[in-house]
């Protein structure tokens, strides 16, 4: 029988730890099979940050360095500056990039770093059990908003891709999400450019990804997708941010 | 034999990494160690190498993290304040079983303390740099020739075994000239790295570097297997200088800035008749009890001298064990002892007047 489907190589074939109507899943099976793509596995370092991703270090067969909370773009940088001609990647949810990585991920963009940052942003602390994220929304009942996100004393939810499309060093700012199959197939396109445009030399790309946390969410699967839709795309407005393949004229 | 050069102490390191193939530098800004990023921004660049100045140190460890993971030899260095920022990194270069080299050029503390010599990080070099059960090889220079020697051995015990090291200089060695040679024979990182993650080129299994065991059975595990590694080291890679302690009676223990103070204090004791001596501890981490032990037979007391309120001779008191009496002098805040001090401790102990 002819296989019509089957998992990319740089997918390890174990059984993955999200619940059901994660969307941490489809990610990592678009990073692999961007990496499939490109042939870059072997050259290929991810670096696995702290949160329900963490375990992505036993996903992902490339080789793989676990980071501290926020961290991970730092230790992205000492791998790249340490192998220039390899292809490092971080794989990072919100509180560890947009709350305690803010500093590593401010300057890691500036310097222009040539790196791919994959960004999941949910809205929530995932894996300690649902607390407010930098990027909960205004009114969000989290466990640590149980009255809904207070902006007047917790502030406003961080919009990352704006934030980094500021900065020179930044070659890549887009958002996208994994709802719909045009919507994987956009997000799919996003993270091979963001692979290409380190391969090109061209700096610091991320691709934030509007995520689903069903369990955290207190939501079915599908009433998460719906949330997302009606809650998180609103004020998380997909599209490219910046992009120096298009400013440059080229390929868009 | 190559020939001596009159450099600063902070210099001398930097270039000493160098030579010893240190290709990558990561550093933030503090005082009193700014010359070795000063010299490494100068040098490095013309080496084919990377210096970074991170946005902070806790970036700049993870770096060096980062680029130690790659396989190749990186360092950072920092002052008290931001050794404390940078030790959430180290512990999980320890809890990685990577080699990092970490240089510490102490300051008065605590808080922002001060930005004169101080020998008041020893319980954080050697007892608790970061959470967890975890030890650095921690190295004490006491002469700029040892800031340039130390750097070698760092290196090549932290690779052996597997864990960070750091040089626990000062303030005061880091900033004083001496004349130095650095070694001709060049030391250069092992070639042989099977654990680094530097691209499986599809030719062996993928390597992983993790401190995650969430598993009790299999943390306690891997921190057993450590702890086989540290007895090792404990074993073949403790280091010290005895000074006159052939017939010593009084043993002065002191390890780099005040080592030398001590040293001069034993010399002029000496000149009265007192029969003093010095132990000068060189691995502050594995502390080197094998010296205490040998000497104690014939030691009538110890006088631990330090540049703080009395932390090393927490390891002093352990191998003495109560068999002798243990006595401290020390000065801290920035402030180096005057060997007439420690020559009136001295002779306090030794029952003479002053």
């Amino acid at each position: 029988m002819a296989v019509v489907f089957e998992k990319p190589k740089a997918l390890a074939d174990v059984p993955f730890h999200y619940c059901p109507g994660c969307t941490h899943g489809i990610v990592h099976r678009l990073v692999a099979e961007v990496l499939d793509e490109l042939g870059v596995e072997g050259q290929t370092v991810g670096v696995a940050s702290v949160g329900c991703s963490v375990f992505s270090y036993n996903y992902f067969n490339c080789d793989m360095v676990q980071a501290a909370h926020g961290r991970a773009p730092a230790v992205a940088t000492g791998l790249k500056r340490a192998l220039p001609d390899n292809v490092i990647f971080t794989y990072q949810g919100d509180g560890d990039l947009a709350a305690i990585g803010m500093a590593e991920t401010v300057h890691a963009a500036t310097r222009g770093e040539n790196i791919t940052v994959i960004f999941i942003n949910n809205a929530i602390y995932g894996m300690t059990g649902g607390q407010m994220a930098p990027t909960s929304l205004p009114g969000q009942v989290t466990q640590t908003s149980p009255y809904g996100r207070d902006v007047k004393t917790a502030g406003y939810p961080i919009r990352v891709c704006e934030l980094l499309s500021t900065l020179s060093g930044t070659a890549l700012a887009q958002r996208v999400t994994v709802d719909s199959v045009a919507h994987v197939r956009e997000a799919k396109k996003a993270i091979k450019k963001g692979f290409e445009n380190q391969i090109n030399k061209r700096g610091y790309s991320i691709i934030e990804v509007v995520s689903t946390c069903p369990t955290n969410w207190g939501l079915s699967p599908k009433e998460a997708m719906n949330w997302l839709r009606e809650n998180m795309i609103p004020y998380y407005p997909l599209g490219v941010y910046k992009d120096v393949t298009a400013e440059e004229g080229g390929n868009k | 034999m190559a020939e001596k050069v009159l450099m600063k102490g902070n210099e001398a390191l930097a270039e000493a990494a160098i030579q010893c193939g240190c290709k990558h530098y990561f550093g933030y800004p503090i005082t009193p160690q700014t010359e070795v990023a000063a010299y490494m921004s100068k040098r490095l660049p013309k080496e084919g190498g990377v210096f970074l100045q991170a946005e902070s140190e806790v970036a700049a460890i993870n770096m060096v993290l980062g680029a130690t993971s790659a396989g190749v030899r990186a360092m950072t260095s920092s002052s008290s304040p931001g050794i404390s920022l940078k030790s959430e990194g180290v512990s999980y270069i320890g809890g990685s079983d990577l080699p990092a080299l970490i240089i510490n050029v102490q300051r008065g503390g605590p808080g922002l303390g001060g930005i004169q010599p101080s020998q008041s990080d020893y319980w954080q070099a050697t007892k608790a740099l970061g959470h967890g059960d975890f030890q650095l090889f921690v190295l004490a220079p006491s002469t700029i020739q040892e800031m340039v020697d130390f750097v070698s051995l760092a290196y090549e015990v932290g690779e052996k075994y597997r864990v960070p090291a750091m040089i626990l200089s000062d303030g005061m060695l880091g900033q004083m000239m001496e004349p130095v040679e650095f070694p001709t024979k060049k030391d250069e990182p092992i070639a042989d790295k099977p654990w680094a993650t530097n691209g499986h080129q599809n030719k062996r299994k993928k390597n992983i570097i993790n401190s995650l065991y969430i598993q009790p059975e299999e943390l306690e595990n891997i921190i057993n297997e450590r702890y086989e590694r540290y007895a090792k080291i404990k074993e073949n890679e403790q280091r010290a200088e005895e000074f006159m302690c052939d017939d010593a009676e009084i043993f002065v223990v002191a390890f780099g800035a005040s080592s030398r103070v001590s040293r001069s204090a034993v010399m002029q004791a000496r000149a009265e008749g007192i029969k003093a001596g010095l132990i000068r501890p060189i691995t502050l981490w594995p502390f080197p009890d094998k010296t205490i032990e040998k000497n104690i037979d014939k030691a009538k007391k110890f006088l631990c001298v330090e540049m703080n309120k009395g932390q090393m001779i927490d390891d002093v008191k352990l191998v003495v064990n109560g068999r002798k009496d243990v006595e401290f002098f020390g000065r801290t805040g920035g402030i180096i002892p005057t060997p007439a001090e420690v020559l009136g401790e001295i002779r306090k102990l030794a029952g003479k007047e002053n």
